[in-house]
């Protein structure tokens, strides 16, 4: 079942540490947010491959946008 | 006097200086990033110029769009406030080429205290208390061992790419030292790339207490005593004081004495702080030097009745200082707490948005420093810090007695803020009987 990541704070995209394909483990930084000076992971919920990165880094996201989707 | 003096900064700090030279008939230039464009720094300056974009890099940190937007306005002085490019060299020296003032100290200062090794080994050499450790990297186990003798248990291994705490151990006994050793070589070795490590004595539950130095061009050098800044959580000071609580005689004087010899050993011209660790004993040790406005200054302008901004003004154009050593005192106490657009429930997340509503307190001895105002937008690109808070009373049990019902009276609607965290800080029995150490927060002292 596919699943989206969803950022859970406003930030802008500082790094991107995945791509699709990659396998992650449950608590891994799928992106890396930075707001307010501070960098902010947003981690996968659950083991599994990385379907899809739906942002660019120094894109600005809004708390509760889908920033990747897991397979 | 300077005719017109630019602040290449933005929030509280900037309307700070600016009323700084309201006071002293300076013109006020603001400059402000497309999120900034209605903030209250830019309304209140008698003149502002756009930078660009949002992100610092091509806004706060463009030396060439800030040194341009001084040109266009006519400023003879630029005024750094805290961060962005006030710690920056060469953003000092181009402002000196471009033939503006900067209001702080040389760039030749700025460049030596930034260096952080460069900065420990002017101060030991000057005489000031540093925390014993190896200048470089140990030479594997047997010189660790070695080096660890004359540095003293309890140590710590630190490594020499590192930071964030990563290959740090800590070594207790000579028996611990050889596998200790080993494992913070390899744990830096996988996190740098490189396993090199150096020694430093440990230090427990240390207080973090810094001096407030001035300089002018004549070379003169006063203090203005200690502000005890503790109350951080990962580096960033929470709650700042003055007196430091319980601070031994010996020890402030010999804090003191070391601030202005480490200045003076420098030249050191315009406001700076000396940022000290004082353990249990009552030894300290130099951390760093800031070479800029702290952003605690209000809490020795209430307690001392100076003004620091004004004063850093007037140095910077070339005027003596404005007090003796003798005549700068401290009455009674002050203390400040930052207030940050955080949420202090969710391990303190950033918590951007817009200011929907903002009442701020009043009464006796209550000062605030705010950089918003009712409809301001906090943006994710910057510092969190709102707004400050500080109390100044008879005795440190009024000023935080104060400060307290401040907070209580403090309501800020459409983010999240540190209030509630604040207030269990101030009313937890170890602050309040002054027991204050750099490791409170996150061993855990003011969870709800």
């Amino acid at each position: 079942m596919p699943e989206e990541i969803r950022a859970h704070i406003t930030g802008v995209v500082f790094q991107i540490p995945t791509k699709a394909g990659d396998k992650v483990a449950a608590g891994d930084a799928v992106i890396v947010l930075e707001s307010m000076k501070m960098e902010i992971p947003v981690e996968a919920p659950r083991a599994g491959a990385v379907k899809e990165i739906t942002v660019q880094e120094g894109q600005t996201v809004q708390e509760g946008d889908v920033v990747a989707v897991l397979e | 006097m300077f005719r017109a003096v630019l602040v290449a900064n933005r929030g509280e700090i900037a309307r700070r200086v600016f009323r700084a030279c309201r006071q002293l008939g300076v013109r006020t230039i603001a400059v402000y990033s497309e999120a900034d464009r209605d903030a209250p720094h830019v309304r209140e300056a008698d003149e502002a110029v756009f930078l660009g974009p949002p992100p610092a890099r091509e806004s706060y940190l463009a030396i060439d769009r800030i040194l341009d937007a001084a040109r266009r306005s006519g400023a003879d002085a630029v005024h750094p406030g805290y961060g962005f490019l006030s710690e920056n060299w060469r953003f000092a020296q181009a402002c000196a080429d471009a033939g503006l003032t900067f209001i702080g100290p040389s760039p030749q200062a700025i460049r030596a205290m930034g260096d952080k090794s460069e900065a420990r080994r002017l101060m030991a050499a000057a005489g000031v208390p540093v925390v014993p450790g190896t200048p470089g990297p140990v030479n594997g186990a047997e010189d660790a061992a070695r080096a660890a003798e004359i540095v003293g248990y309890p140590l710590i291994l630190k490594a020499a790419k590192g930071g964030g705490g990563i290959g740090m151990a800590r070594v207790h006994a000579p028996g611990e030292l050889a596998a200790a050793f080993a494992a913070a070589t390899r744990r830096a070795e996988a996190a740098f790339g490189e396993g090199a490590v150096y020694v430093e004595r440990y230090l427990d539950r240390p207080r973090h207490v810094e001096i407030q130095v001035f300089g002018d061009a004549a070379g003169s050098v006063v203090h203005l005593h200690e502000r005890d800044c503790s109350v951080q959580r990962r580096h960033q000071k929470l709650v700042e004081e003055s007196p430091a609580p319980a601070l031994p005689a010996a020890t402030k004087d010999g804090l003191t004495a070391a601030a202005v010899k480490g200045a003076r050993a420098i030249g050191y011209v315009n406001a700076g702080t000396m940022e000290f660790l004082v353990d249990a004993s009552g030894g300290f040790y130099f951390i760093e030097m800031n070479t800029r406005l702290q952003v605690e200054h209000p809490v020795t302008e209430e307690v001392t009745g100076l003004d620091l901004v004004t004063a850093q003004l007037q140095v910077a154009a070339g005027g003596a200082l404005p007090w003796r050593q003798d005549e700068i005192a401290q009455r009674g106490a002050a203390v400040e707490c930052r207030i940050y657009a955080e949420d202090p429930a969710k391990n303190f997340l950033p918590s951007p948005g817009t200011v929907s509503r903002l009442v701020l307190p009043e009464g006796e001895g209550i000062r605030v420093e705010a950089g918003v105002v009712e409809g301001t937008a906090v943006p994710v690109h910057y510092d969190p810090l709102l707004l400050k808070l500080v109390a100044r009373g008879r005795d440190r049990g009024e000023a935080i007695a104060r400060l307290d019902a401040a907070l209580g009276g403090c309501v800020i609607e459409g983010v999240k803020t540190t209030i509630p965290f604040l207030r269990r800080v101030l009313a937890h029995d170890g602050f309040r009987a002054g027991a204050v150490h750099t490791q409170m927060i996150e061993q855990g002292a003011f969870h709800a």
